[in-house]
């Protein structure tokens, strides 16, 4: 591995609850441009790893390596403009507007006052999602989708390197889902972000990762393309559901086997 | 987009100029109050009169006479209570303001968690046991005991509060509940106080627990006026900090918020700055939630705005209150804090009954 290449290399992070390991001494890289979405079960570490690489679980050992320099030589506020992170749930509390919301994004890069570069930034982020026009909406007011498109605007008017997703489709609707990846993908290949998505629709990892990274009891089972991990071996026994794959001229996509998926009630 | 689309930069810079122009208009209105405030009282002064007086004490203090009747009437006996007034409505809306922000819980502020309570123990202790409770400061320095006793409990309160939050999560009805049975608490130990102590200062307790601004000399306001400043200030630079809280601890730490410093630390400023003015003033509850609240509903939610609109706010309230309490039953005086409790209790209501407070839980 050379550090030139990668904007994040993560060597041995060991995340401990307690005494429960959480995450037991994860390494991977990411370079720029990169989207890596990270699969597994419930509980199997996915919003662990996320999260602390967005600097919300502290109690970590190993290092996290941002540009070639250890995340502990970081200010916050420089790990700040390099990370910018995208939670699942709702988790506005006060009834902010959504301009107030995306220009909360600028936190790391304003001291007091917003200069107009801030405020052409904050703009030219809601334009991107299509919030412009709702500017003076309250966030209660919005939408599930519309919310998710506000913290996605936010992240993106923080100017990071990294995007961090944790679940961000798992409240939303088919039509939501796809374009959140579209807009993803469009981080990626359009700005050359790199990206790092926990999601649970296996389909969508498939579709539209660059990697694909498959955790399981706080370990990465298998790391690489798509075709590579999320073969039939690996999922079935991770997930512990029998799973086909099938092969259409759209795509190939994963599926459950129904019949023998489902839990054994017994006839008591 | 749609036919509605908006320029959020134009919205942003409209909407920039409101908050200043909705900040400038309440100090306009607090100089008028201050000077109407100065003129109110049995004794009658002109306009131009109390203008004129000011600025002499401002820019030449040597040509005013000392034994000058007016002079004296307007700076030394009624300025002191406006600017104490002024401190202490400042202090204690923005401690709720920022409370409210670090908690995020519309619902507390330093009388509803019970702050107040807490500090008026503490200075019932210290006027009860004078000198015996803080042996080592020395003797000229005594009158100061009030504030550090006062301020001990008060903080003591707020960790109470704090580390219940944290064990039971920071809901309205743990937060209030808790606030009340604190209360309650340290209540009892004022009762035991006043128990225990002479006639004379049961009087001074009696008068002080009602809440008012009798107690307001020069040496009040010049202890209350800096700590006061200076904690709104530190607050003040921490209002970018506050907003990112709203969106989550978690959102907060990624964007670079130290969360739990910035909690401990803002609570900590917070309760200096309330205790400092409650140990002069007597409990007045409520402004720490009308204050914040009135400001919320003029200028939104980001602090950077909302905590001078706050801080002017609660000044207007508490100096019209208090001006009011004053003059209305001319010459008897009505405690300040009486009307605040009457005001404040009514407001408290309305925003139960509104619902509001269901946002932020």
């Amino acid at each position: 591995m050379n550090g030139e290449q990668q904007v994040l290399t993560v060597q041995d992070l060991s995340v401990k609850y307690g005494s429960t390991q959480v995450l037991n001494s994860v390494s991977f890289d990411l370079v720029p441009g990169e989207v890596i979405c990270i699969i597994g079960p419930n509980g199997s570490g996915k919003s662990t790893l996320i999260k602390t690489l967005a600097g919300i679980i502290s109690q970590k050992s190993g290092n996290i390596i941002l540009n070639g320099k250890n995340i502990s030589e970081y200010s916050k506020n420089a790990v700040a403009k390099t990370i910018g992170y995208v939670p699942q749930d709702f988790q506005y509390l006060t009834s902010a507007s959504v301009l107030e919301a995306v220009i909360l994004g600028r936190r790391p890069h304003v001291e007091w006052s917003l200069t107009e570069h801030d405020l052409v930034v904050v703009q030219g982020a809601m334009d991107r999602l299509a919030i412009s026009h709702m500017a003076e909406k309250m966030l209660t007011e919005l939408s599930g989708g519309e919310r998710q498109r506000v913290f996605i605007a936010r992240a993106i008017a923080q100017e990071p390197q990294i995007f961090l997703f944790d679940e961000p489709t798992s409240a939303l609707d088919i039509r939501h889902q796809i374009d959140v990846f579209t807009m993803i993908r469009e981080l990626s290949e359009q700005n050359n972000k790199s990206v790092l998505v926990a999601v649970h629709d296996l389909n969508f990892a498939y579709h539209y990762a660059d990697r694909v990274m498959l955790v399981d009891n706080g370990d990465i089972v298998a790391i690489g393309t798509a075709d590579e991990v999320m073969t039939e071996e690996n999922i079935i026994s991770v997930y512990g559901v029998p799973m086909q794959f099938i092969t259409t001229e759209a795509g190939r996509y994963v599926l459950p086997i129904w019949d023998s998926a489902a839990p054994k009630v017994s006839s008591g | 987009m749609t036919r509605t689309q908006k320029n959020p930069i134009l919205f942003y810079l409209s909407g920039k100029r409101r908050k200043l122009l909705i900040i400038l208009t309440l100090l306009i209105l607090l100089f008028l109050t201050i000077v109407y405030a100065l003129n109110a009282g049995s004794f009658h002064l002109s306009f131009e009169r109390i203008l004129i007086i000011l600025y002499q004490t401002i820019a030449c203090p040597g040509l005013l006479e000392g034994s000058n009747s007016e002079k004296i009437i307007v700076i030394d006996f009624r300025m002191p209570r406006v600017l104490l007034a002024i401190f202490s409505g400042i202090s204690l809306a923005v401690a709720g303001c920022v409370m409210q922000a670090l908690l995020r819980n519309p619902l507390v502020s330093p009388f509803t968690l019970g702050l107040s309570s807490a500090a008026s123990f503490g200075a019932a202790m210290a006027i009860v046991f004078g000198p015996v409770l803080f042996p080592f400061i020395p003797l000229q320095y005594q009158s100061g005991t009030i504030v550090l006793a006062a301020f001990l409990l008060g903080w003591l309160s707020i960790l109470l509060i704090y580390a219940i939050s944290r064990m039971k999560g920071a809901s309205s009805a743990t937060l209030i509940l808790s606030g009340v049975v604190i209360g309650y608490i340290f209540t009892a130990g004022v009762m035991i106080m006043k128990y225990l102590t002479n006639d004379e200062k049961l009087r001074e307790i009696t008068l002080w627990l009602m809440g008012g601004m009798w107690g307001a000399n020069w040496n009040a306001v010049v202890i209350v006026a800096p700590i006061t400043l200076i904690c709104v200030l530190y607050l003040e630079s921490k209002a970018w900090d506050l907003n990112g809280l709203a969106a989550g601890d978690d959102v907060a730490k990624n964007l670079g918020v130290n969360v739990h410093r910035l909690r401990i630390s803002g609570l900590f400023v917070a309760t200096l700055a309330a205790s400092a003015c409650l140990a002069f003033t007597g409990i007045i509850g409520f402004i720490g939630l009308m204050g914040p609240h009135i400001g919320r509903m003029l200028i939104g939610n980001d602090n950077r705005y909302l905590i001078p609109c706050s801080a002017l706010l609660g000044a207007l309230i508490l100096l019209v209150s208090d001006t009011a309490a004053r003059t209305v039953m001319d010459p008897i005086e009505i405690p300040v804090g009486v009307i605040m409790y009457i005001i404040g209790g009514v407001f408290f209501m309305v925003l139960i009954l509104r619902g509001q407070h269901r946002v932020i839980t």
